[in-house]
């Protein structure tokens, strides 16, 4: 069979919805853009350990300790799904790994801002988690099918997240005044980063056409952003505090909100490495790896040793 | 707060008792659990692979489990016992759990001192979480069968956590001590970083052999031989030396901690005490 018939033959088992699996024919780009796309996602799950692991030795309570540093361990869990994901297509983890360490990989930038406040954890669980669910739950429905499967299993816990941020904030926002403050203060820093998450406009993402026609990509960029805004338009009343948009108007031609211009400058600095915690994220994950050696050396050596006596005891 | 010193202790029967020793009993299970369970939680993002970051983030947070119910517990028995415990920020109400974990200061925390120092690399936290977790499987062992029903509970719904954590830092023990030329030397290291702690876990408190001569709480001293033996085991498979160093170090069951623990309060307690009487 020639490439060509090939290819006609995956569009049809995607247009018809049938799953792609690891050991079936599929273009080398569509097979490209999965390992990118879900390796990236992996070293977001990661490197999103770090903002929230911030605040676990200082959550203000013993149930707030014990459900965040369950969150940021779910988080841990997503990532190792996303890896075994990846390699499915081809890819080992020490590579990837490597990638994600030498900075040619990248994480979602919103991972870059820093979390100066215990609020910033409810706001990171309102609006980052949001927004990766926004953006996640057509994922559950992609074509290929390691990655569907593992989506649905990651979807279920990140909307759990949220309405833990939810209710952080909601908290805070009861609060005392100075905690109503707290929150306000954390919205007013993480609203446009997360605004920010679902990418360049449409016009401007290179890659969403193919993703779009593979059905890797449900809904383009602008589509799930205006929804995003939508609904946390309506989620910020019920909190008691305000979205940082002065142009944020609900307009009834569209049935949709209108909102403020988006700052693409800061959104293309932060990507090219130049945000607040770029660096400091990066040496983290580097420091760990790099300090980390030493123990996956000795147990691979333990692990051979143990080989060897088990082959000598059997000879 | 209520101590009982040794020289108390001599004065007043001990069926006076019940109520203090149960209280300070409790909270040195506490204490110890959630010291270590935080330490632990220290390493969640930055351990040396995925699958043990989420490993060792996973017994931090059973120990903080642990903690809560203990703290929940202490916090029970304090009020409906109406004892006059003074803590700060806290008047006209009851007592609860996160009161007890985040408004005492260094010298009324009872934890072990062996769980309040610091991670160092992973082979210490290995072996810290090895000695602990050995000595907590024998602890809790005893507790299932204490006369304070609410104690045993506690204890069987732990152990099976425990059994986990203490097959987990075995095998790492091994694999470590055993591994590389590299993992070996830190291994000993480690040895001669937290051996000198680990005296104190069968070294009894005036309240824990009040607790113990009422039957709700563990005699330490009889724990010893058991961890001896599982502790040489572990070592001589790891092929690592059993310590013949003094052990030392005490005084954290009654309050008088490393220079650590300060820290660890400072950090964990920042924002209940910056903002007294909040809601969370």
């Amino acid at each position: 069979m020639g490439v060509h018939e090939l290819e006609n033959l995956f569009q049809q088992k995607v247009d018809h919805e049938i799953k792609i699996e690891p050991k079936d024919w599929m273009p080398e780009k569509y097979r490209k853009t999965l390992v990118r796309q879900i390796s990236q996602h992996a070293h977001s799950e990661i490197v999103g350990m770090l903002p929230e692991g911030n605040w676990i030795t200082r959550a203000p309570s013993l149930r707030r300790k014990a459900t965040l540093l369950a969150k940021v361990q779910d988080e841990a869990g997503h990532g190792l799904y996303l890896y075994s994901a990846a390699e499915t297509l081809g890819i080992s983890r020490d590579e990837m790994l490597n990638q994600l360490h030498t900075g040619t990989a990248k994480y979602s930038s919103i991972f870059n801002y820093p979390t100066l406040s215990w609020a910033d954890i409810g706001a990171i669980g309102w609006l980052v988690d949001g927004a990766a669910i926004m953006n996640q739950v057509p994922l559950c429905r992609s074509s290929y099918g390691p990655y569907a499967r593992a989506m649905v299993r990651i979807c279920k816990e990140e909307s759990f997240h949220q309405r833990q941020g939810f209710e952080i904030l909601l908290s805070l926002s009861k609060g005392t005044p100075a905690q109503h403050k707290m929150a306000q203060d954390s919205l007013n820093r993480w609203w446009w980063p997360s605004v920010m998450m679902f990418g360049p406009k449409d016009d401007e993402s290179p890659n969403s056409v193919d993703s779009m026609k593979w059905k890797i990509k449900r809904f383009t960029n602008d589509e799930l952003r205006q929804k995003f805004v939508d609904i946390c338009a309506e989620q910020v009343k019920i909190l008691g505090l305000q979205l940082p948009d002065n142009d944020l108007k609900w307009n009834d031609e569209r049935g949709h909100y209108d909102f403020g211009a988006i700052n693409w400058d800061e959104f293309w600095q932060v990507v090219k490495g130049n945000g607040p915690c770029n660096k400091q994220r990066l040496d983290a994950r580097n420091k760990a790896h790099n300090e980390g050696a030493w123990v996956r050396e000795a147990a691979i050596a333990h692990a051979e040793k143990k080989k060897q006596r088990t082959a000598k005891a059997a000879a | 707060m209520i101590e009982i010193s040794n020289s108390e202790l001599q004065d007043v029967p001990v069926q006076k008792l019940p109520v203090e020793a149960l209280i300070n009993y409790t909270l040195n299970l506490a204490d110890t659990s959630l010291i270590l369970g935080h330490r632990n939680s220290e390493w969640t993002g930055h351990g040396p692979v995925l699958e043990q970051d989420i490993a060792i983030s996973n017994i931090a947070l059973d120990l903080i489990g642990q903690a809560r119910n203990f703290y929940q517990y202490t916090a029970e028995v304090i009020n409906k016992n109406q004892v006059a415990f003074d803590l700060p920020y806290v008047t006209g109400r009851a007592i609860t759990e996160d009161d007890l974990a985040y408004l005492r200061d260094v010298l009324e925390f009872k934890n072990l001192l062996l769980v309040e120092q610091p991670n160092g690399d992973w082979g210490q936290t290995i072996l810290r979480q090895f000695f602990f977790s050995a000595y907590q499987y024998l602890l809790y062992e005893q507790l299932q069968k204490s006369k304070d029903s609410q104690l045993a509970a506690i204890a069987e719904k732990s152990i099976k956590e425990t059994t986990y954590h203490l097959r987990w830092s075995s095998e790492w023990v091994i694999r470590l001590g055993d591994g590389t030329e590299e993992s070996h030397q830190r291994m000993l290291n480690a040895l001669q970083e937290f051996w000198m702690f680990t005296g104190e876990l069968f070294k009894p408190s005036a309240y824990e052999q009040v607790a113990a001569a009422m039957q709700i709480g563990v005699d330490v001293t009889t724990l010893k031989g058991a961890w001896m033996e599982k502790v040489t085991a572990v070592l001589e498979e790891a092929k690592l030396p059993l310590p013949t160093t003094p052990a030392l170090q005490s005084g954290g069951k009654t309050g008088t901690h490393s220079e650590h623990l300060g820290f660890i309060l400072a950090e964990m307690q920042f924002l209940q005490r910056a903002y007294p009487n909040s809601n969370w």
